[in-house]
């Protein structure tokens, strides 16, 4: 009952957003731009030929690849330059370079390394969320509350038990922090890397139907969906946040 | 009884923006097998610092700190701190907390000790619990028991206490007499409480302001269970604030 009275404003807000578009294009009179139904029935349409899971399917499948692949190596490297004095002082520097360069300024090369294909959008998706991800990483080995290092010390335990019981335990809360950061940056970039390589996809998608007779119903439908998946994408790795690894972090 | 801990003439001192900081000057004292030793101070005179070189994690600029007749350089499992804010690991159970330390025993074995002193320390039934589910009395016997499952020979204990309320102080105090009682560890307490020192040690050691010199000893020869409403403890407990620079009569 409290959930749906907070959520309230924000319908109406939703709502009167509707209402003002649906009044202005018929005060208008645009040929061009949809009304709210028309991006419904375009929806509906693209939904019955298939083709929109088609494009969500290719989207997340890239996504789903370039963020794996980041994962797999920002959190080793994270906890190593966490870890290893050394290694942060070397890293650190190139990659706080890297950080800020736009995906979509790689995008070039990246057809140049790896053509049109699904090489590219990939590459862009792990290079912007492989960043974010180790930085989260090597803050969480670095804010590691003293305390427990020394307690560990104190027991004399192993660099294994160290690592598996004290360090890793420890940073697991703000590598989930780097990945919520990491899938959303994902998520932004395949899409804007699809507008212009590929043939298929939600980014791809857009663009087409602009392109082949300006479908704009399409174009906004499109964009509805990528915001509604991006949505659901984040609310699932908040999810994460309740599993049993993690949740003391939380329940402090 | 041997002497336990030598502490021979510490000294330590930090750089600061107005200079040197002169913390501990000279401070020697013994501390023999199985006894309990406080040490009470004012506030910010270097308590804390002198605990941390004591067990093992600070290096004294001069002076050394002898166990069992072998000079300490590390820290070791020999020897288990016990700090004020804790350090009971929240990402892990009580019963996975306890057997942390336990190096070179069968998984099955670990265990039972845990849950072992988890009972002793009057957990049992939260063997499975985390940190956060149990509350500050509860967390501090944690500590402790995750302390005795090493079976240290020396418990350091720095304000252990001094983050409870003051009922359930006195209960883990109590819990631990009763512990110290059976198992007979060398313990060194570090408090600003003259009645926990009272309660709980056998001689107490006080500390002058900065830079901390050992001003008083003084032997609490009271046998266990002790009342601290009796007139010889309220007797030491004037002298040491006397010495503390505290009238127990506000003058």
């Amino acid at each position: 009952m409290n959930r749906i009275r907070n959520s309230l404003p924000a319908l109406g807000v939703i709502a009167a957003l509707l209402a003002a578009w649906w009044g202005t294009i018929v005060a208008t009179q645009s040929l061009i731009f949809p009304t709210p139904w028309g991006v419904v029935t375009g929806a509906i349409e693209l939904l019955a030929d298939g083709t929109l899971w088609r494009h969500i399917g290719a989207s997340l499948l890239r996504v789903g690849t370039g963020f794996a692949l980041a994962v797999c190596i920002a959190v080793p490297l994270g906890l190593w330059m966490g870890w290893v004095r050394g290694a942060y002082n070397t890293l650190n520097p190139i990659f706080q370079m890297l950080r800020p360069i736009s995906p979509i300024a790689w995008i070039p090369i990246a057809i140049l390394w790896f053509g049109v294909g699904d090489a590219s959008p990939i590459y862009l998706i792990f290079i912007s969320s492989v960043f974010p991800m180790i930085v989260q990483t090597t803050v969480g080995v670095h804010t590691i509350d003293k305390r427990y290092l020394r307690a560990a010390e104190n027991f004399g335990v192993s660099r294994a038990t160290l690592f598996t019981q004290v360090v890793i335990p420890a940073v697991l809360p703000q590598v989930l922090v780097g990945m919520r950061i990491g899938l959303g940056v994902a998520w932004l970039v395949v899409v804007a890397a699809e507008m212009i390589a590929l043939r298929s996809g939600l980014g791809y998608m857009i663009m087409d139907s602009r392109n082949a007779g300006n479908r704009y119903d399409l174009v906004i439908a499109g964009m509805i969906i990528i915001g509604v998946i991006g949505l659901s994408l984040d609310s699932t790795m908040r999810r994460l946040e309740r599993i049993r690894w993690v949740r003391w972090r939380y329940a402090q | 009884m041997h002497s336990k801990i030598e502490v021979r003439s510490l000294n330590k001192s930090f750089e600061s923006d107005q200079g040197r900081l002169v913390v501990i000057e000279d401070v020697s004292f013994t501390v023999r097998d199985g006894e309990t030793v406080a040490i009470i101070g004012p506030s910010g005179c270097g308590k804390t610092t002198l605990m941390n070189m004591i067990a093992g994690f600070i290096r004294p600029d001069a002076g050394a700190i002898v166990i069992d007749g072998v000079p300490r350089l590390k820290p070791d499992p020999r020897g288990i701190l016990i700090t004020q804010h804790g350090s009971v690991f929240p990402w892990l159970t009580v019963r996975e907390n306890l057997m942390f330390g336990l190096n070179g025993h069968a998984p099955r074995n670990k265990a039972e000790i845990a849950d072992h002193y988890a009972a002793i320390v009057g957990l049992k039934g939260f063997e499975s619990s985390y940190p956060h589910e149990l509350s500050g009395g509860m967390l501090k016997r944690a500590e402790l028991a995750r302390a005795l499952v090493v079976k240290p020979e020396v418990l350091y204990m720095d304000e252990p206490f001094s983050a409870l309320d003051a009922l359930m102080s006195l209960r883990v105090r109590n819990e631990l007499l009763r512990i110290l009682a059976e198992e007979r560890h060398t313990v060194m307490l570090i408090t600003h409480d003259v009645e926990e020192a009272i309660h709980v040690a056998d001689r107490i050691l006080v500390l002058s302001p900065r830079p901390a010199r050992i001003q008083a000893a003084f032997d609490v020869p009271f046998p266990h269970p002790r009342r601290l409403t009796s007139a010889p403890a309220q007797e030491l407990r004037v002298a040491i604030l006397r010495e503390l620079g505290v009238d127990h009569y506000g003058g």
